[in-house]
């Protein structure tokens, strides 16, 4: 790592995979207790509004974490990748802007709304308050996942040989590319499921503790809950997860390619390995688990569907865009293909550990039928492991995502190389790096520390909200605040 | 109108958003040592901004979004530049914003006064260093035919500069302390008035030297009359607090910050960075900007959802616009769990 453009990478897929390992639980997380609390509006059985408050008090703690290192992403474009700001601002800032002002003034204003508001918003109100929040973050996802499904898969614009700098032509064909249109029902299905195992997780670590056993009708209402969400959600994860698979093979043929490390064209039938053991550079095999056709299925959605090669793509894209002017700073023999062994194993952790948590959920489902009720400690550790797994694969997701669209930053346009900050030196860059991880570190120690603490307590007592419409307007002046940080 | 004039305009907007708002939040952290004698003081003055300081932080996130696609070169520029601060800044923001929601979580007075060390700290830090590369941004930096900043972290801590970043400080304390006195009740409503005359004294004295200063560097016509209001505002913020009118005297530090700020982008314009290196290489609003369509679609989206959003934070304001006082202030909670 001596070059400001390592250092920069290592810094955005940090900062970036930590973001999001809190945004999908935020993203789920505010819908389901959005409908806990109007669950609980409906019913009136107390049992909602205790869940509601306990699973929004730490869908706060985790939510805090996503503001904060929010403001990083927002920056670190200037900072760290100037060239690729210039050359993409006309088309990318767009839809930045378009988030902050259509989103994120819309959650922060509504959640302290939620927060501060028990004893002074009607209660239909209060819960309203929650689902804008929830549509805020829809909108926040829309638009950062528009701005980076463009980046997957340019349209809209013209290039300016002039000023050097791609220049946005059609704002509709942006935020409707076909990538987006594939990417944001697969993001936030996943984020739902991220929630739905979140909620059964902790649910029935309480489930099993002696110490919570005269609660058990609550948690077990929390269990099937979440497995319910995050079986139905997951369904759903891997419907749109084969459709962006067809997307992806259409618009960048080579991380298709990568993610099976399949080096020459299959012309049918192309089989997908579920484990392999070769040579680092994935070019040779000596152990493998494969399924016939499963891979031309998933890329082309037949199963003598062809699918083409790291060698022959290698050949075309050179042809196409010349030397791989990325060759110089990664592997000079890999030209045009990303870093194979982490696209291979990345693709499988995020399907392999996906399919697990529905596994999981659906066993948990099972386990709890008709009143049966395990307490095992297996049941205990099963659920518990179901959102780390579950947050493991978004990781995961991403990784193949974004080390998959290298060695470009825009497919086709821009190489990574050539949009870090020319200005920045060495030395920022790793002043940059080094405290923002060691904070993250930090932080990350801090807010498992809070979420376990909460978790350990349990849910409170239940205690009727006041009703701000139910007294006269002036008669609460002296009395405490129904919550105060 | 150019379409880019209006984004230089509309950014100048963005930008008093967020000083006016955001200041204040910033006054309320740093005055916690100053103010406050006891924890359940400082959850008073904490829970003054506790429903709205997120709300406000966001004005910075769509400056920033704004002059991405607005000026892209202007983004590029800036923050690549202006490296170092700006990472300090932004450490700062992260330790403050978690400490606002994580202070209450747990009961021990040593978790309470470390949240309390991060929010002090973490509004000082921005506090001071917004001002700083506000002032550099004015006077100009030394930036190359490349459109990239050449200078150092040295080079933004000159006289000016620091002159700047001891300005917004003054402000936002006295802003701060404005607020919190017409925000809460009881001893601390005094002390907060009884600071913010003090302080404002002090913070016309320094406002005037930095606006004078400025005005010779880049002003105009324009910009002295802003800066003349501006000082003008500060005086009669003063003067309301001294008679007790609180109401007038935060709107009287809310004025003086919005038409300051808005004298230094008048003074600004037609450029949005100057070079010290060379006239010809300072990024303008023409040279920066987007191009016409971008700045079209941002216009009809900024237009249709900037009036909702002004809505909903005043309703939000109107909300919780009672005063707070110490037995509005529950007692901590106590723990289920031994
Ligand atoms: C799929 C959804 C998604 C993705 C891909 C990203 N984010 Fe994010 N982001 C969210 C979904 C989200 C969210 C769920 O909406 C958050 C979490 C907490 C919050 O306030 O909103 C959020 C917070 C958040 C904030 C703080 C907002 C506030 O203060 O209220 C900023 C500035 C960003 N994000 C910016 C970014 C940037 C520049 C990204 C690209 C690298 C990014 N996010 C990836
Ligand atoms: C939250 C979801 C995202 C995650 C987890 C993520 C993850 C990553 C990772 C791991 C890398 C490093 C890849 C490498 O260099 O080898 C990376 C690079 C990058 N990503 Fe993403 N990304 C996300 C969303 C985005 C979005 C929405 C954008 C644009 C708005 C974006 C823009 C970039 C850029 C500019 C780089 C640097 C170039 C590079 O090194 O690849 N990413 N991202
Ligand atoms: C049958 C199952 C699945 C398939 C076929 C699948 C397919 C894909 C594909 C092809 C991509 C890359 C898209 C691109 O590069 O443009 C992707 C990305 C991603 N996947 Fe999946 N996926 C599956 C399951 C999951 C699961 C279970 C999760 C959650 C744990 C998940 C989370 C993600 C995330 C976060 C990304 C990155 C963001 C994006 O571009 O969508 N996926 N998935």
């Amino acid at each position: 790592m001596d070059t400001i453009l390592d250092i920069a990478r290592w810094q955005f897929g940090i900062t970036t995979v930590y973001h999001f390992l809190f945004v999908p639980i935020t993203i789920g997380l505010t819908a389901l207790v959005a409908a806990m609390e109007s669950q609980w509006l409906r019913t009136r059985q107390p049992e909602w509004l205790r869940l509601t408050k306990f699973f929004g008090r730490l869908m706060l703690i985790n939510f805090a974490i996503g503001v904060v290192t929010g403001i990083v992403q927002e920056f670190q474009f200037g900072m760290n990748w100037s060239d690729y700001s210039r050359f993409v601002g006309d088309i990318f800032g767009a839809p930045l802007a378009v988030e902050a002002l259509l989103a994120f003034f819309l959650e922060s204003t509504f959640l302290g709304l939620w927060i501060f508001g028990w004893d002074k918003l009607p209660r239909g109100l209060h819960a309203g308050c929650m689902w804008l929040v929830h549509i805020g973050t829809l909108a926040s996802s829309w638009f950062i996942l528009a701005a980076n499904s463009w980046m997957q898969h340019p349209v809209g614009y013209t290039y300016n040989p002039e000023n050097g700098r791609a220049e946005l032509t059609d704002f509709w064909a942006v935020m409707f590319n076909k990538v987006q249109l594939a990417t944001f029902p697969h993001v936030v299905t996943a984020a739902y499921m991220t929630a739905g195992a979140f909620v059964l997780g902790i649910s029935a670590w309480l489930y099993v503790a002696k110490r919570h056993q005269h609660d058990r009708a609550l948690y077990r209402r929390g269990i099937r809950f979440g497995a319910s969400v995050t079986l139905v959600a997951g369904l759903l994860v891997a419907v749109t997860g084969d459709y962006q698979g067809k997307i992806m093979t259409e618009v960048q043929p080579m991380k298709m390619a990568a993610a099976e490390a399949l080096y020459d064209t299959e012309d049918s039938c192309a089989p997908f390995s579920l484990f392999t053991i070769g040579t680092p550079d994935g070019k040779e095999e000596k152990f493998s688990i494969t399924v016939p056709c499963v891979l031309s299925f998933l890329a082309t959605g037949s199963t003598d569907g062809k699918v083409e090669g790291i060698n022959d793509l290698r050949a075309q894209y050179q042809e196409q865009f010349g030397q791989d002017p990325g060759a110089r700073y990664y592997d000079p023999t890999a030209n045009y293909s990303p870093i194979i062994p982490v696209t291979y194993w990345t693709f499988r952790y995020m399907i392999g550990l996906g399919f697990l948590a529905a596994l999981f959920a659906a066993l948990i489902l099972f386990l709890t039928r008709k009143g049966r009720a395990p307490t095992s400690r297996w049941f205990g550790r099963m659920a518990v492991a179901t959102p780390i797994v579950m947050v493991l694969g978004n990781s995961a997701g991403w990784i193949f995502t974004e080390m998959g669209r290298q060695p470009w930053v825009v497919f086709g346009l821009m190489n990574t190389a050539n949009g870090v900050s020319p200005g920045v030196s060495v030395a920022e860059a790793w002043i940059s790096i080094i405290t923002l991880t060691l904070l993250y570190a930090v932080l990350a120690v801090i807010e498992l520390g809070l979420i376990v603490r909460f978790v350990k307590r349990g849910a409170d007592p239940f205690v009727e909200p006041p009703d701000p419409t139910l007294r006269g307007s002036d008669d609460d002046q002296d009395r405490p605040l129904a919550f105060a940080y | 109108m150019e379409l880019s004039t209006v984004w230089f305009i509309l950014i100048a907007v963005l930008w008093i958003g967020y000083f006016t708002l955001e200041g204040f939040d910033f006054g309320v952290g740093m005055l916690l040592p100053w103010l406050a004698r006891d924890d359940r003081e400082r959850r008073i003055m904490i829970n003054t901004i506790g429903p709205v300081w997120d709300g406000n932080e966001v004005w910075v996130l769509t400056a920033g979004g704004a002059t991405f696609a607005a000026f892209p070169e202007w983004y590029a520029t800036l923050f690549s530049g202006f490296y170092l601060p700006l990472l300090l800044i932004l450490l700062a923001l992260i330790v403050r914003g978690l400490a606002f929601e994580y202070r209450h979580q747990r009961p021990e007075a040593a978790w309470h006064s470390w949240w309390d060390r991060a929010i002090i700290v973490g509004s000082y830090v921005p506090a001071v260093l917004w001002g700083v590369a506000f002032a550099n941004i004015v006077r100009g930096v030394p930036i190359d035919e490349t459109k990239d900043f050449t200078g150092t972290i040295f080079t933004l801590l000159n006289p000016f500069g620091l002159l700047g970043g001891l300005v917004t400080l003054l402000l936002f304390l006295t802003h701060g302390a404005m607020f919190l006195a017409l925000k809460t009740d009881g001893h601390i409503r005094h002390r907060a008035r009884a600071l913010a005359v003090n302080l404002g004294l002090a913070t016309a004295l320094a406002a005037v030297v930095f606006l004078v200063w400025a005005q010779a560097e880049t002003g105009n016509a324009g910009s002295a009359v802003l800066f003349v209001l501006a000082a003008l505002a500060l005086v009669g913020g003063v003067l309301m607090a001294r008679a007790g009118r609180e109401g007038w005297a935060f709107l009287g530090t809310f004025a003086t910050i919005a038409l300051a700020v808005a004298g230094l982008f008048v003074g600004l314009f037609p450029d949005v960075m100057p070079s010290t290196t060379d006239a010809a290489y300072s990024l303008t609003t023409s040279n920066a900007s987007a191009t016409d369509y971008t700045l079209k679609v941002m216009t009809i989206v900024a237009a249709i959802f900037t009036p909702i959003v002004l809505g909903y934070q005043a309703w939000t304001y109107w909300v919780f616009r009672k005063r707070i006082a110490e037995h509005h202030i529950p007692d901590a909670e106590l723990e289920a769990v031994g």
